[in-house]
């Protein structure tokens, strides 16, 4: 095999680097823990005084993780991960595929565990009755010189490549976070019920970035358990092209919604002070319509013919709930009037239709969008990680090999064997093949 | 019966087997350590019973949610899985001496969940935040890593103790205490193959929590100091394997790092929460 001296190539593929560098980033993003990341410069100077501020300024301690020199400690990784395994798995590849009959009996007598026996018979028969004896162990292969027969047998080669998947699947993660750095972007709108957007406001720049499409919320809505903690954050959007309806989706913290390479998290709410939110429901067709309402104006659904308004407030009561009185006609008898308290739904019962009266604050629902078509990579490199640790920890190469040969007019039989890990775990197989050789009554084991 | 209750006694019952495994690694008395496997498997079952029963109390009271949602619980399903974990490999290596120094881990998680006043034993209904499918396989796989490097830091001490022993006093004066303690290989290549299981775990939850963060938020990887740290933890145990796999690393510079590697792991899991938080606020503050 070449021999390869080249120094430069040696410090990137030692283990002493990948030690170093491991250790370097575990205490270094200490720091990123205990002093506060992406904050206003001014609360630097504030919490930690003049001259810490200025160094952690020159050395990017307010955003380390994307700073310069964390980034090329990632590099020296990915470097290191990179000459490692081109350095090492040409050998090891070469291992994975080797002739195992290329050895010779003098090496195989040398191994441990090892075991001989003489057997009461001819070569032919004997290399017969081991072939026998092997079969469980799995595909055996066979080769003979002049006065000498081998046979081989092994389990989980490729069970070597185990490691270097591990490696390998960082790099793929490493690949999937710079095509999501520079081809995605995290971005944040905040969006009142019954209305609609076409740009979203970038993470940290606030720059606008056009959607291509628009992006309507029809109703925010938050739901409480009884111990008054929140229960739902919920979302109802729509997804609008040229004035058309293409998908609409009621989302959930952890449920979003997917459009066009984008996904719309919902992330917080705010209420829209002294504002309200209507939201009519024709019980018979199920057309809805949510409408922005003030106290003492009248407001129209035009498809359904319907006017309604508010005329009155009262409160706060002791439990601290408003009322209000609601005026609501669709042209038809007398318009209904009445009471109805805030957050709450009326049904509202007319000559011919009955419609859902809701009425409540009205919020705007605060989304996140992320677009990161570098995350499948991620995905897929942290599976390969996880299959790659599970060979690499978990499955060893395991090899068996028989030497059948002729002494002292003799039929003599050498067992030996040998695995890359758990070796402990290979004698109990190793040795429970010796058992159903020894138990064979043309085998003799020899001192 | 209330799961409150079950796992009360738990925390007793751990107690006990913990004192019976010192008790018996201290009289060498084989009854005391049957005794003490009786109490961790009945513990073991009663906590069981004990989560069991508290996840159907949650839907009678109509929150409806595994419990695995908080501090409290994930102690309680700490101490389970360290418990488990440990009667698998006595179970596997038949020999009862690491107990003394593997069930206070369980204890101490109990008793910490039982009689801390920082968190509650109360059901709580789940935050939007928390209501995902994620939440279980993320917390599962996170505290059987967690478990397993609880194992091998016990281990760990269990090496260094003995160790140390036989240097002061040589091979054959051993005391008699630390001479009954398997042998320093044997306890090497346990606490490696624990640490080698842990590491598999701590990899599986870091990824099912950085699936779980991109569905909730849209971002796998913020840094956040929780994220950061198990990422160190990560680091820290990655390293040890590299050294003992290419430099043949092995006895007390293992059990050291199964020892230092364990810390970063109470610090992810407790400091972060409780120390990291506390910084902040009075940073900001």
């Amino acid at each position: 095999m070449k021999q390869n001296s080249n120094p430069i190539v040696d410090f990137f593929a030692s283990v002493k680097l990948a030690l170093f560098v491991l250790f370097v980033l575990a205490s270094t993003s200490i720091i990123g823990t205990i002093i506060p990341q992406n904050e206003a410069p001014a609360s630097y100077v504030e919490h930690y005084g003049e001259t810490a501020a200025f160094i952690f300024h020159l050395l990017d301690i307010d955003t380390m993780y994307t700073s310069w020199w964390f980034l090329a400690l990632l590099t020296l990784l990915s470097a290191n991960l990179i000459v490692c395994t081109l350095k090492r798995l040409p050998h090891v590849w070469g291992i994975v595929v080797a002739d195992n009959l290329k050895t010779t009996p003098d090496r195989l007598a040398k191994m441990s565990p090892r075991r001989t026996f003489t057997f009461a018979g001819s070569q032919a028969d004997a290399v017969l009755e081991a072939k026998k004896l092997l079969g469980s162990a799995g595909q055996v292969t066979e080769g003979s010189t002049d006065d000498t027969t081998i046979l081989f047998t092994q389990k989980g080669a490729w069970t070597r490549l185990g490691v270097y998947a591990v490696h390998f699947s960082i790099l793929v993660i490493f690949v999937g976070a710079i095509i999501g750095a520079l081809f995605g972007y995290k971005a944040f709108v905040m969006l009142p019920s019954a209305d609609t957007t076409s740009v979203v406001y970038e993470t940290g720049t606030s720059k606008p970035i056009p959607l291509g499409f628009d992006l309507r919320c029809d109703h925010f809505s938050i739901s409480f358990y009884d111990t008054g903690a929140p229960k739902e954050f919920r979302s109802d959007l729509a997804i609008e092209k040229d004035g058309n309806e293409i998908l609409s989706k009621s989302i959930v913290v952890n449920d979003p919604l997917q459009y066009a390479g984008l996904t719309f998290y919902q992330a917080s709410y705010q209420a829209l002070e002294g504002q309200l939110f209507a939201r009519i429901t024709n019980n018979a067709t199920q057309a809805t319509v949510g409408i922005p309402a003030r106290v003492k104006t009248e407001i129209p659904w035009n498809e359904e013919g319907i006017k309604f308004g508010i005329l009155n407030y009262e409160g706060p009561d002791m439990r601290g709930q408003y009322r209000f009185k609601i005026w609501f006609s669709d042209g038809q008898a007398t318009p209904s009037e009445f009471w109805m308290p805030l957050e709450g739904t009326a049904t509202i019962e007319r000559p011919e239709k009955t419609y859902d009266f809701f009425l409540g604050q009205h919020y705007a629902t605060g989304l996140q969008v992320a677009k990161d078509p570098g995350v499948w990579w991620v995905y897929i490199g942290c599976t390969i990680m996880l299959l790659g640790i599970t060979v690499a920890f978990f499955l060893s190469h395991k090899r068996i090999w028989v030497v059948v040969s002729r002494e002292d007019n003799k039929t003599k039989v050498l067992f030996s064997g040998s695995a890359n890990k758990n070796k402990l775990g290979f004698d109990n197989i190793f040795y429970g093949l010796i058992n159903r050789v020894t138990q064979h009554q043309s085998f003799t084991p020899k001192a | 019966m209330n799961s409150a209750q079950l796992l009360g006694i738990t925390t007793f019952i751990f107690l006990f087997a913990s004192a019976f495994y010192v008790a018996l690694l201290i009289f060498r008395v084989k009854g005391l350590g049957v005794l003490a496997t009786i109490l961790s498997v009945a513990g073991l079952l009663i906590e069981t019973t004990g989560i069991g029963l508290r996840w159907a109390e949650s839907y009678e009271m109509g929150y409806g949610h595994a419990p695995l949602s908080n501090m409290y619980e994930s102690l309680v399903f700490f101490a389970w899985c360290i418990v488990a974990l440990y009667l698998f490999l006595e179970f596997k290596l038949k020999n009862r001496l690491m107990g003394a120094f593997v069930m206070p881990f369980a204890f101490f998680a109990m008793a910490y969940a039982s009689y801390s006043s920082e968190f509650t034993d109360k059901i709580k209904p789940l935050i939007p935040a928390l209501q995902s499918n994620w939440l279980i396989a993320h917390v599962i796989t996170c505290f059987i890593g967690y478990a397993a490097f609880a194992v091998a830091c016990g281990l760990g001490i269990m090496y260094l103790l003995k160790h140390r022993n036989r240097q002061i006093r040589g091979k054959e004066n051993e005391t008699g205490i630390f001479a009954s303690l398997p042998a320093l290989r044997q306890v090497d290549d346990i606490t490696h193959k624990t640490i080698l299981f842990g590491f598999l775990w701590l990899s599986t939850g870091i990824i099912t929590g950085a699936v779980w963060a991109n569905s909730a938020w849209g971002t796998y990887w913020s840094w956040d100091p929780k994220e950061t740290w198990s990422l160190i933890t990560w680091f820290i145990y990655g390293a040890t394997l590299h050294a003992r796999f290419t430099k043949g690393w092995g006895g007390t510079r293992i059990a050291w790092l199964s020892v230092i590697g364990f810390g970063a792991v109470i610090f992810t899991y407790y400091g972060v929460n409780f120390l990291l938080s506390g910084l902040h606020s009075y940073g900001s503050g």
